[in-house]
């Protein structure tokens, strides 16, 4: 078993890119996420990887866009207003079907908004990160630990299916710091006979590109990228259940959101109070199918979010509004509390709806 | 029979979409010879954003990266970082790269990325049927800027390679035109050392070579190469703005 060392959540999620094979990181500062590009300033240059301070969001996605069409793994990092600005290179990168991470510890908007965690890019990250239907792959991690596993599959999963990871983290991952094991587990790499790395005079030119005018051609285009995304609904969908064999009320919860929320449930049930919860931890895919399978046990959901309410429409629409959800949230860069969490939990509990 | 002529193997069969009289044919031709002589084409990879040569990926052989408007210096970045031993250029227009794209040109300069930049000025955006350019010389009539480009209203074209002539990253900026075998003969000259900077190291090139939009001018393709002359020269004199290496070299 490999040591536990004390690491502060964006400083584990770079090395976890390093230990991924990223030798390729371009970004622009802001905060909460300043120290992801202070850590690869360090270390790139002591392992003959790049670093580079890009001159803003928009040139650093671009520079992504050019180092992962050479088929090396590739990343960037930003917070929320910056990530709005790579919203253009997001849409190249899946029109383009090119592999790449990109982490968001979101801070609270919107425009300037706040340094303080937030959940509120959910819609823009799950929905709608730039013009066109394309999606992201969307990992959530709830602890430091988790900010090194899914870095770490995040570049997997962008190589698999030659898309874009985004690692939707809150100010609270990016800057807490927590025992994580940086484990040397086997890395799954990919061949990429695509990529623009020169012909060498042995192949016919590769082309990286999102333009197409022909209507026909472009809806193809559409509906093969669909079809992909049909298959990682299937496969990729990752989820924690927590104490939900005999739940009456389920919350669903993901990031910071998640903890507080486990510390809401056991105080619930030191009251007799029979609550569990669905934690998503791909937000992309969305486990919509273990949510519909509570929606016939439980008597109501709580969805527990920093934001005004964004994923609670995909619970909605996942359990086909079958059952009530309420809402449990605070904005602005506030944490709600286990008791704010709790008060929500006994309001769902004297909703009737016997099962 | 012997064979005389032919098209530079860098260029691949696509037919040319551009219009008559247009001198992108020629720029193109022009970067494919560069890149064949110097034997380099399997080891280059070029970057063309959105314009009229958006389509260039068809027309060279080499890989293609078809890049957002502006963004071609971000994406060459990339590319170059991740590959320093291959061969990396651009080909923009003047709205790509003096208007939408006018940071990434300037910073990519200021880091003496080590890339070649080949910047096609002809004063309009063509691609979207002709619409003042940053580049569009004072009075141009354009859609637009239908009585004429007000400087004191709209301000004033941008002079690329003299702006960046301050830049001290840059390290060859030279201002070339196609409008007659002269200068063309001058442009492969500059579009040579441009790709052999970048070879040896020498860090950020870029061309600038003045070309003609017939169509969106509303003139003649005989008539848009004299205005080249006549209306473009005088505001964007040709030559070399800098060459940081050429003392070194006693040229």
């Amino acid at each position: 078993m490999a040591e536990k060392v004390l690491m502060k959540g964006n400083e584990a999620l770079a090395e976890a890119a390093i230990m991924a094979g990223c030798r390729h990181y371009l970004g622009y500062p802001i905060t909460p996420q300043t120290e992801v590009a202070a850590y690869m300033a360090k270390r790139m240059p002591q392992i003959d990887g790049v670093f580079l301070q890009a001159e803003s969001e928009i040139a650093a996605i671009n520079m992504v866009i050019g180092v992962a069409s050479t088929g090396k793994r590739v990343m960037t990092s930003s917070s929320s207003p910056g990530i709005a600005l790579k919203s253009e290179g997001l849409s190249y990168l899946a029109g383009c079907n090119l592999p790449a991470l990109v982490v968001n510890v979101q801070r609270g908007g919107p425009g300037l908004g706040g340094i303080q965690p937030s959940q509120s890019d959910y819609f823009q990250a799950t929905k709608s990160a730039g013009h066109g239907d394309f999606r992201m792959l969307v990992l959530a991690p709830a602890s430091v630990q988790e900010m090194v596993d899914m870095t770490i599959t995040g570049f997997e999963l962008a190589d698999k299916y030659r898309m874009t990871s985004m690692i939707l983290a809150d100010g609270t991952m990016g800057q807490m710091m927590e025992p994580v094991v940086l484990d040397t587990k086997e890395i799954k790499t990919f061949d990429k006979p695509w990529a623009a790395n020169g012909t060498d005079g042995k192949r016919p030119h590769n082309i990286i590109n999102s333009l197409c005018l022909e209507a026909k051609e472009l809806e193809e285009w559409n509906i093969e990228r669909y079809k992909m995304y049909s298959e990682i609904e299937e496969n990729e969908v990752r989820y924690e259940e927590y104490m939900m064999e005999d739940a009456e009320i389920c919350i669903v919860a993901f990031g910071v959101a998640a903890r507080v929320s486990r510390n809401a449930i056991q105080a619930a049930r030191a009251k007799g109070i029979k609550v569990g919860m669905i934690r998503p931890i791909t937000l992309w895919p969305f486990p919509k199918k273990p949510l519909l399978a509570a929606a016939d046990k439980v008597k109501a959901f709580v969805s527990v979010e920093l934001s005004m309410g964004q994923m609670i429409e995909d619970v909605e629409l996942a359990i086909r509004c079958k059952k009530p959800v309420l809402l449990a949230n605070r904005v602005g860069g506030i944490i709600p509390s286990p008791e704010e969490v709790l008060a929500k939990i006994e309001e769902a509990d004297k909703m009737g709806g016997n099962n | 029979m012997s064979i005389v002529f032919e098209k530079p193997k860098a260029l691949t069969d696509a037919q040319l979409h551009y219009c008559p009289g247009c001198t992108h044919g020629i720029i193109h031709r022009l970067v494919a010879e560069c890149l064949e002589e110097l034997g380099v084409t399997g080891k280059t990879i070029g970057v063309a954003p959105v314009g009229c040569s958006v389509f260039a990926y068809n027309y060279f052989n080499c890989d293609m990266i078809q890049a957002a408007h502006g963004r071609a210096p971000a994406v060459a970045t990339g590319v170059k970082r991740a590959l320093p031993d291959h061969v990396v250029f651009t080909y923009q227009g003047d709205g790509d790269l003096a208007a939408i794209g006018t940071a990434e040109t300037v910073h990519s300069a200021a880091r003496g990325e080590n890339i070649t930049v080949i910047f096609v000025n002809n004063a309009i955006y063509g691609m979207t049927g002709g619409q003042m350019a940053p580049t569009s010389l004072p009075g141009q009539v354009t859609q637009t800027s239908p009585y004429g480009r007000d400087v004191e209203k709209v301000g004033y074209p941008l002079r690329v390679c003299e702006l960046l002539s301050n830049v001290d990253g840059a390290g060859y900026l030279e201002r070339v035109a196609v409008n007659n075998v002269k200068n063309i003969k001058n442009a492969k000259k500059a579009i040579m050392k441009g790709f052999k900077n970048q070879i040896e190291g020498k860090g950020f090139s870029l061309i600038e070579v003045l070309s003609t939009c017939p169509t969106n001018w509303g003139m003649t393709p005989e008539r848009a190469l004299q205005w080249v002359d006549e209306a473009m020269i005088p505001y964007y004199p040709l030559g070399v703005y800098k060459d940081k290496y050429a003392d070194k070299e006693g040229e």
